[in-house]
C-alpha cells in the first residue's frame, strides 16, 4: 500500500522561508524527500534553482548540510562523499550510522553537463540517491532548453518549439544494471515517499527522477503545479514506475494505463493549459504538432511496455 | 629507533610511496601519460592492502577533481594526479578546491600540452594554473618528490589551501634512482592525522560554497590572496622539521647552487635544475663565476627569499621551459622581474625558452647557452 499523504511524518527538512517561487515544485518534492530522508544525510546541489532557492550565505533553508558543486559533477562530488564516509567509518573516525549521500539536481545537471559523471557513479555502483528534479528546462537561467525538455515546448532557445524528443533518463539509468531507479511526480506523495524511503535502503546507486512542473517554464497558473503534474500522469506523458534489481513494475495510475485498463488521457488538454505549447497551437500546423507529441507519448508508453517485459 | 629503507624506484613510484607515507584516505584517479604510474600503483596499493584508502577510478579528470574536493570536505586526506591535458580539464573545480579551501594535494607530472599533441615534459600546463589559488610546488629529483608531497599535506592542512607537487613527465616520472624512505614513525610524527576543523556534518547543517553576496564574496576572496602568501613560513617550517626529523633537504622555498659569489645566476625550476648544477660546474671550469637559484616553490612566488639570495649584480639567466603567450620568453622570468622591480635595480635579467616538448637539455648545452646569454 502507498503511503497516505497523511501518514506522512512532521519532520521537516525544508525549513520555512526560502528563495523558491510560490508554488515551486522543486521545493515540494524536496520536502517529501526530506520527510523519508531525515536529518542524517548529506545534500549535494549543482547549479539550479534549488541553489537559488536554499537561501544566500550564511542563511540556508534546507536542514542539511548542503554542499555546492561544479555543474557537472553531480555524480563524482557524491562518489567522493560517499568513500570518504565509508571509509573514514573503516578507520574509525567516524562512529554510528553513515548520513544518505544525495544529490539534488536538476535536468540540466543530469540529462546534460552532468550526464558523464553520473553514468560513471552509476556504473561504478557507488552508494547514493542521485535525484533529479526535472523541470524539462534550465529554468534558473530563465528557461532554455535542455535534453529533458520535450518536443513542441517553447523555451528561450527553442523560441518555435523544439524539434527533438527527450531522453528517457530514467530507462537509461536502469541499463546501468544499478539497484533501483523511480520515477515521481509531485502529485503523489505518498508514492515519492515510498520510493525514497526504499532508495534509503537499499547500497549502491539509486536514481529517482521527479517530474516538477515548474509554473515559470511551463507558462500556467502558480497555484496549478499539482494539478498539472497529475495531468502529466494522467496523459500518459509521464510514467510513474519503479524497477529493483532491473524489474520494472509501473505505479498507480501509470500501472492502469500500460496494462490497458485505462486509457491515457489524451494530451491535447494538458498541452493546452500549458503556455509553453500552446503559444505555438495557434497555427495552421497546430494538429500536426500536437499529433507529433502525443505520438511520442504513444511511442514511450508502448516502448516501456514492452521493456518491462524484459525481466532476464 | 628504525633506520630508513633504501630502494630503487622512479618519481611516480615515489610519489606512489608518499601517498601511502601520508596515510591518505581517498584518491580518485583517471590515467594520462606520463602520470598513469602513479595511480595505477595507488590502486594496487590499495588492493593488495598495503594502503589503507579508497581508489575512486573516476571516468575523467574533471570528476577527478570533483570527487577529490567532495571526499575534502567530507573531512578525509586526499591526494590524486594527472598530467598536461588532464589537469587542464580539471580547471574549474581547481578553483572550487582553493575557493572552498579544501587541504587536496595533487601532482602534476609535467607535459606539454595539445595542440599538436606531445608526451613530454614542458611546464605549460601547471604554469596555465597559475590563477587557481593553489600552492605550487616543483621537484628535482624522485627523492624529492617522496619528501615533498609529505610537505605539501602538512602545508595544505595547516592553511587550508590545495597543493600541486610538480615533476617533470619521464626525466623525473620514469627514471630510477635510490629512494630512501624514512621510517613510517617518523612520518607519523612529521604528518600528523588529518583534524579538519570542519567538514560536512549532519550533526551541523550548514551550506558550503553557496551563493554570496559580494559584502561576502570579496573577503572570501582576499583571505584566499593573504593566505597563500602566509604558506611561504610554513613551507620553511616544513622543509625544516621534515629536515630534523629525517635529515633530508631539498630547500625550503628556494634551493641553490654556489650562488654566494656568483656572478652569473641560472634560474630555472624542475628536473632541469638539478642538471644545471653541472652545467654551473662546467661554467666554473671555464673561469665563469656561475651559480643556481632553483625556486622549488612556484607560487606563492618566493619573491623576498630570491632576492635576499641574489649576490649583487648578478645577470640572472631565466631558462623557462614554458611560454608567456602575449610577451617575449616565458613566464618564469616575468615573475622574477616584478618581483625584483624597484627592489633589486642591480640585477639583469635574461630569459630563455628551451625544452619545448621534452626537448633534452644537457649539462653542456644549458651551459653553452648560459655563456651565450651573456655575451647578449
Ligand atoms: C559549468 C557551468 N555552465 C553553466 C552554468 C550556468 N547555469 C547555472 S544553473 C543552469 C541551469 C540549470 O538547469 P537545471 O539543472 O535543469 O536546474 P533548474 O535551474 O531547472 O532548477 C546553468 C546553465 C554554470 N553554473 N556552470
Ligand atoms: S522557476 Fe520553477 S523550479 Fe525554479 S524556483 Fe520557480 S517554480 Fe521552482
Ligand atoms: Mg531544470
Amino acid at each position: 500500500m502507498t503511503t497516505s499523504i497523511k501518514q506522512l511524518p512532521d519532520i521537516e527538512q525544508v525549513l520555512s522561508g526560502n528563495g523558491a517561487c510560490g508554488g515551486c515544485p522543486a521545493t515540494m518534492a524536496l520536502r517529501i524527500v526530506g520527510k523519508a530522508l531525515g536529518p542524517n544525510a548529506i545534500m549535494l546541489l549543482t547549479p539550479s534553482c534549488s541553489v537559488a532557492s536554499m537561501g544566500m550565505t550564511p542563511r540556508l533553508g534546507y536542514n542539511w548540510p548542503c554542499i555546492n558543486i561544479c555543474f557537472a559533477t553531480a555524480g563524482s562530488s557524491a562518489s567522493g562523499i560517499t568513500h570518504a564516509l565509508e571509509i573514514m567509518q573503516e578507520k574509525g573516525r567516524l562512529q554510528g550510522e553513515l548520513p544518505t549521500v544525495f544529490t539534488w539536481v536538476g535536468d540540466g545537471g543530469t540529462y546534460d553537463i552532468g550526464f558523464q559523471a553520473l553514468s560513471a557513479a552509476a556504473e561504478r555502483n557507488d552508494n547514493m540517491i542521485f535525484f533529479c528534479y526535472n523541470n524539462e528546462a534550465y529554468s534558473n537561467t530563465g528557461v532554455q532548453r535542455s535534453g529533458a525538455t520535450p518536443r513542441g515546448s517553447y523555451t528561450t532557445t527553442t523560441p518555435s518549439g523544439k524539434r527533438q524528443q527527450k531522453k528517457n533518463m530514467a530507462l537509461l539509468m536502469l541499463e546501468h544494471n544499478i539497484p533501483y531507479v523511480a520515477t515521481a511526480t509531485v502529485a503523489y506523495p505518498g508514492d515519492l515517499y515510498d520510493k525514497v524511503a526504499k532508495a534509503k535502503s537499499i547500497s549502491g546507486m539509486k536514481y529517482i527522477e521527479i517530474l516538477a512542473p515548474c509554473y515559470l517554464g511551463w507558462q500556467f497558473d502558480m497555484p496549478e503545479t499539482v494539478q498539472m503534474s497529475r495531468m502529466a500522469v494522467r496523459s500518459g506523458a509521464w510514467l510513474l514506475w519503479e524497477a529493483e534489481n532491473g524489474k520494472i513494475s509501473f505505479n498507480k495510475p501509470s500501472a492502469s494505463i500500460i496494462n490497458g485498463k485505462k486509457d491515457a488521457a489524451p494530451v491535447d488538454e494538458y498541452l493546452m493549459k500549458q503556455g509553453r505549447f500552446n503559444r505555438l497551437l495557434k497555427g495552421p500546423d497546430a494538429a500536426q504538432r500536437i499529433a507529433e507529441i502525443q505520438g511520442d507519448i504513444d511511442r514511450e508508453i508502448a516502448f516501456m511496455r514492452e521493456r518491462a517485459q524484459i525481466t532476464i | 629507533m628504525k633506520a630508513a629503507e633504501v630502494v630503487m624506484g622512479t618519481g611516480a613510484r615515489a610519489a606512489a610511496l608518499a601517498v601511502k607515507s601520508a596515510r591518505v584516505d581517498v584518491v580518485p584517479g583517471y590515467p594520462i601519460t606520463p602520470q598513469t604510474s602513479i595511480i595505477e600503483a595507488v590502486a594496487a596499493m590499495v588492493e593488495n592492502g598495503e594502503l589503507h584508502a579508497r581508489f575512486i577510478p573516476v571516468e575523467g579528470e574533471h570528476s577527478a577533481m570533483a570527487a577529490a574536493v567532495a571526499a575534502s570536505a567530507a573531512g578525509a586526506r586526499v591526494f590524486t594526479a594527472t598530467s598536461a591535458n588532464g589537469l587542464l580539464y580539471m580547471h574549474e573545480v581547481l578553483h572550487m578546491a582553493s575557493g572552498g579551501r579544501l587541504p587536496v594535494v595533487m601532482c602534476n607530472v609535467n607535459r606539454g600540452i595539445f595542440a599538436p599533441w606531445t608526451l613530454w615534459a614542458d611546464h605549460q600546463d601547471s604554469m596555465a594554473q597559475r590563477d587557481t589559488g593553489w600552492i605550487q610546488y616543483h621537484c628535482s629529483s624522485n627523492q624529492e618528490v617522496f619528501n615533498t608531497i609529505l610537505q605539501a599535506f602538512r602545508v595544505a592542512e595547516q592553511i587550508n589551501i590545495p597543493v600541486m607537487v610538480n615533476f617533470d613527465g619521464f626525466a623525473i616520472s620514469h627514471c630510477l634512482m635510490p629512494l630512501t624512505l624514512p621510517p613510517q614513525e617518523d612520518i607519523d610524527r612529521f604528518l600528523p592525522p588529518h583534524e579538519p576543523e570542519w567538514r560536512l556534518d549532519p550533526a551541523h547543517p550548514s551550506s558550503f560554497s553557496n551563493v554570496t553576496n559580494a559584502e561576502e564574496y570579496a573577503p572570501f576572496r582576499q583571505m584566499l590572496s593573504d593566505d597563500i602568501m602566509a604558506a611561504i613560513p610554513l613551507v620553511k617550517q616544513a622543509a625544516q622539521e621534515y629536515k630534523d626529523i629525517t635529515g633530508m633537504w631539498d630547500g625550503d622555498t628556494i634551493d641553490t647552487y654556489r650562488l654566494e659569489d656568483a656572478e652569473v645566476v641560472a634560474f630555472a625550476v624542475n628536473s632541469m635544475a638539478a642538471e644545471l648544477k653541472l652545467s654551473i660546474d662546467i661554467l666554473r671550469q671555464q673561469g665563469i663565476k656561475a651559480g643556481l637559484l632553483r625556486p622549488r616553490l612556484y607560487l606563492p612566488f618566493p619573491a623576498e627569499d630570491i632576492i635576499n639570495a641574489l649576490p649583487q649584480n648578478a645577470q640572472v639567466m631565466v631558462l623557462d621551459r614554458n611560454y608567456n603567450f602575449g610577451h617575449p620568453g616565458g613566464i618564469l622570468a616575468s615573475e622574477l622581474k616584478s618581483a625584483l622591480f624597484g627592489r633589486r635595480n642591480d640585477i639583469t635579467v635574461k630569459n630563455r625558452v628551451m625544452g619545448i616538448g621534452g626537448i633534452d637539455l644537457p649539462r653542456r648545452f644549458m651551459a653553452d647557452e648560459i655563456r651565450a646569454m651573456m655575451d647578449e
